[in-house]
């Protein structure tokens, strides 16, 4: 009877601490939901700031008596059609698609080689050299643009998109490279050690092995780099001065800013669309991105 | 199919010595198994004759021709890794035919190869599954079918079994047995198991500190080890090893282990021994070779049992002699209980001993 009595006893505490267990879950659970609620309304704020001012007409915008966040005075389309007919806006378009395709190529090219001869060559210095590589990625660019302007000046490539496909991977490659040493580095040795042993070829154990089993980190680094080719602001502001050159960023806030006047209808709408092929591609690729940034930080 | 030859070989990472010269003759079809504990250089010595490692100083020879500045791809070799080492992103045929098609086989070869190997190994019906669709004991076998599809000179085993559990390890054990009857290809095994050294092996190499301290038979090293080393590390649970001395008794040589002890040693050990009248040597003695009483002239001795080991079909008895805790294996109907007394019998026949200056069993 004693014996039913303890066990009775073990068996209510049991269920008493896996009942606390299910609150203290519940309460975490709320906890980050309201937390990411709060998030999500905070960031996507512009978005949606962006999106109803694109859409309301110039007298409404004007008017500070309106609610800015609301359209009440009808929705139009007019931003949008003065931007795609009567600037150059589909011209930055494009040369920012071109922008973006060259440099995301010459990274990858140059960062996935740079990356497999640094974590896996293992020649004398690679290791100091690949953290050197890193160093170089917290150079800022805004300390950068003014020597390379030189350069750039001097190899007669100002006032030309071009440019950008040449500086833009002094900004991309370090960081790609450093991404895609820590994804090769999780490869285990003895897969490149089978692959010598089945007969590969240093470009061939690259090319068919640790590309394909890296794809996450080269997806991640693809995003870097593709994002940083379509939003910088700075080197296209620098070296690019004629509208057939420009690229989406620069060329939108020089078309829609005369002088002090701010066109915010056509520069919501520019904003808007200029960030669509971006999100896209994230919403695509988001869980490769999140893989390859955080390949490594657990045992696989 | 070819003999394998290492002649003086070393191997040196900065300042540290991993092997300091090792000669071995492997000879063809021959299944070699390499075991010592831990650093003690037998898997830097299967990488060198792999290829993957550079060799410091020495020879290796496969098929008679020097492969030293070889790369491993022109080896023909296969090697299998302990952690299977499969390309995750193939299935388990583009695994087992990727060789091949890196050197360019036809495709109807290639699906006869990776067929037959599928089949000795009992993976026909894997072939299209990627390996993380398959457990431990099939992801082994698809590495060694990547190994045998290529029918190479030589087969590399790399502590294939120590990633899987202890019952799947048996069938795996069996499994590589059954293929190199099979195949009959030389192969050289490398693992710090003994009880798949013993039970695979034609040969058994023992190394230690990056020396060979042994090469034979499972059976010459278990029965007359060379070494005090091979004596403790072959055999499972390991040898008792007493401090003792030695002595001439009535006639007869005999060593004593303090006042417990005293062991006749048999006649016709009589004149390797003699040199050593009066030495302090190690006494070794397998645990099956102390049992209850039986029948028959060997030395009975009461000892108190501190515990017991009970596996079925004997019981493992642990006790003190003078002052070091040893083993013996009695059988399950003598009943030893912890805390009491038994009578052991020493079988001094199968005894060995040992000098302690130089190691070396005598």
């Amino acid at each position: 009877m004693t014996n039913v009595t303890r066990n009775n006893g073990a068996l209510s505490a049991l269920l008493g601490s896996k009942s606390n267990i299910h609150v203290n879950r519940r309460w975490a659970l709320f906890a980050s939901y309201a937390c990411l609620i709060v998030f999500v309304i905070f960031f996507l704020c512009p978005p949606f700031y962006m999106l109803v001012t694109s859409l309301k007409t110039n007298a409404e915008i004007a008017n500070l008596a309106t609610n800015p966040w609301l359209i009440e005075q009808g929705v139009t389309t007019e931003h949008y059609s003065h931007l795609l007919t009567e600037t150059a806006f589909l011209t930055y378009f494009k040369n920012t698609v071109i922008v973006a395709f060259f440099v995301v190529a010459i990274t990858m090219v140059v960062s996935v080689l740079a990356a497999y001869a640094l974590s896996r060559l293992g020649f004398w210095g690679s290791g100091v050299m690949a953290t050197g590589v890193f160093l170089v990625y917290l150079v800022p660019d805004s300390l950068l643009f003014i020597p390379l302007f030189n350069i750039v000046g001097g190899l007669g490539l100002l006032n030309s998109y071009w440019v950008l496909v040449l500086v833009y991977p002094t900004l991309t490659v370090p960081f790609c490279t450093w991404i895609m040493i820590g994804y090769f580095a999780s490869i285990p040795k003895e897969l490149d050690e089978a692959a010598l042993i089945d007969g590969a070829n240093h470009m061939q154990m690259l090319l068919k092995v640790f590309i394909p089993v890296a794809l996450p980190g080269l997806i991640a680094a693809t995003i870097f780099a593709f994002t940083v080719s379509w939003a910088s602001f700075l080197y296209p502001l620098a070296y690019i001065y004629s509208d057939n050159q420009m690229v989406l960023t620069v060329g939108t806030v020089t078309t829609l800013i005369k002088g002090d006047v701010f066109h915010w209808g056509g520069l919501m709408a520019g904003a808007l669309l200029a960030a669509a092929p971006p999100v896209i591609l994230y919403a695509f690729l988001m869980d490769y991105y999140i893989a390859g940034l955080t390949s490594g930080a657990t045992k696989g | 199919m070819a003999n394998v030859s290492l002649t003086n070989l070393h191997k040196s990472f900065d300042r540290t010595e991993a092997v300091c010269g090792i000669n071995l003759e492997i000879a063809d079809n021959e299944f070699v198994v390499l075991v010592g504990p831990s650093g003690c250089g037998k898997s830097t010595t299967l990488r060198m004759i792999a290829g993957l490692e550079e060799i410091t100083e020495g020879d290796i020879r496969i098929g008679g021709g020097l492969v030293n500045d070889v790369p491993p791809k022109d080896r023909n070799i296969a090697m299998v890794f302990q952690n299977y080492a499969l390309y995750p992103h193939m299935t388990v045929f583009q695994n087992m035919s990727f060789g091949l098609r890196l050197r360019k086989y036809p495709k109807d070869e290639i699906q006869r190869l990776v067929g037959d190997a599928a089949e000795v190994l009992g993976i026909t019906e894997l072939l299209q599954r990627r390996p993380k669709q398959l457990s431990g004991g099939q992801r082994q076998r698809v590495a060694m079918g990547r190994a045998i599809v290529r029918n190479p000179q030589v087969f590399l085993f790399d502590e294939p079994l120590s990633n899987l559990d202890a019952k799947l390890r048996g069938q795996m054990r069996i499994e590589i047995k059954r293929v190199h009857q099979h195949l009959k290809t030389t192969t050289v095994y490398v693992t710090h198991d003994q009880v798949e050294a013993m039970t695979l092996a034609d040969r058994v190499v023992v190394m230690n500190n990056g020396l060979i301290e042994q090469v034979g038979t499972p059976s010459e090293l278990y029965h007359q080890p060379k070494t005090h080393f091979v004596a403790g590390f072959i055999g499972s649970p390991a040898m008792n090893f007493l401090n003792c001395k030695l002595f001439k008794d009535s006639g007869s040589l005999a060593v004593s282990v303090g006042d417990i002890l005293k062991l006749q040693m048999p006649a016709d050990r009589n004149t390797r021994y003699e040199p050593y009248l009066g030495r302090d040597l190690v006494l070794g003695i397998r645990p099956e070779h102390v049992h209850e009483k039986r029948a028959g002239n060997e030395v009975q001795t009461e000892v108190k049992v501190n515990f017991i080991e009970p596996l079925g079909m004997e019981t493992m008895v642990y006790f003190t002699v003078n002052g070091v805790e040893l083993c013996g294996r009695v059988s399950p109907e003598a009943d030893p209980r912890p805390g009491q007394t038994a009578v052991l019998s020493f079988d001094a026949g199968k005894s060995h001993l040992i000098d302690p200056e130089t190691n070396q069993v005598l």
